[in-house]
């Protein structure tokens, strides 16, 4: 872990985390995105906004994170959306079937603004 | 003429990288788009964690070899270990969400349970390259190809 790529930032807001990620998402560093996302959960936040901006790679390693936090916050009534999706980003939600649908399991939205908005 | 490069690395999960940089410049020279050298980097990215969590069962429990070969026709990678056979024939394809199918929990338990034995990775070579083929031999372990066509539009 000590040359990770990724950095993680959260911003608390009045009824949502966004938590802004940067960086590449593999199998050596997905742990670190899953620690943030349960940590957010393990302090009662359930409304998460992930901005995926400047992740410039991810598998489905990364994926696994984001569906296991999609499926506990959904049991406490929250959501996970995504904002911003970078190209390769993007690519691998819809290869995987989480987006793209006409009722998708991740929201995806063009910006932080709507993405909050929709809590 | 046909050419071919060799990469041996620990399997762990910090050799991802490295392996992706060396089948990205393979790709990059064979004259693949972007967006297909970014599609071969995914599948090897997949196959080196499903080595690493299912054919190992843990990290620095052997050689991951990584071989690819630029030919007229394709970009073909193959990858080799010497861990225990994982047959992806075995692994079922994942249950992708379909709308009105089933509830999004169970859509979701599902996609994770994928996630967990690999599946989804292998949804991704089956998708991204043009073939994909498993086999394992006792005495060499498990043998990976994935392959990329070059000019797809010449094909039938």
């Amino acid at each position: 872990m000590s040359n990770s790529q990724l950095s993680i930032s959260v911003e608390s807001m009045k009824r949502v985390e966004l938590i802004t990620i940067a960086g590449r998402i593999d199998s050596s560093n997905a742990s670190e995105l899953d620690d943030a996302l349960k940590q957010a959960m393990n302090d009662g936040k359930y409304n998460l906004v992930l901005n995926f901006k400047g992740v410039n790679y991810m598998s489905s390693a990364g994926l696994r994170a984001l569906v296991a936090a999609l499926r506990e916050c959904k049991k406490h009534r929250g959501d996970v959306v995504i904002s911003e999706p970078s190209q390769r980003v993007a690519e691998v939600l819809d290869l995987a079937g989480l987006t793209g649908a006409e009722d998708p399991l991740f929201k995806v939205y063009d910006d932080d603004v709507s993405a909050v908005g929709n809590f | 003429m046909d050419k071919e490069q060799i990469l041996t690395v620990p399997g762990r999960y910090d050799q991802i990288q490295v392996i992706c940089k060396f089948v990205s410049a393979g790709a990059l020279e064979a004259g693949l788009n972007k967006d297909d050298v970014f599609h071969v980097e995914l599948c090897c990215d997949e196959a080196t964690t499903n080595i690493i969590e299912h054919a190992y069962g843990a990290e620095d429990l052997g050689p991951i070899t990584v071989t690819y070969e630029i030919s007229e026709e394709a970009f073909t990678v193959t990858l080799q270990d010497d861990g225990r056979p994982f047959v992806p024939d075995d692994v079922p394809e994942p249950k992708l969400p379909k709308i009105g199918s089933t509830s999004q929990g169970e859509a979701l338990d599902d996609i994770l349970n994928s996630l967990q034995i690999g599946g989804l990775g292998i949804h991704f070579m089956r998708q991204l390259m043009d073939e994909v083929y498993f086999s394992f031999n006792g005495a060499r372990g498990n043998t990976l190809v994935l392959v990329k066509n070059l000019n797809p539009e010449d094909q039938e």
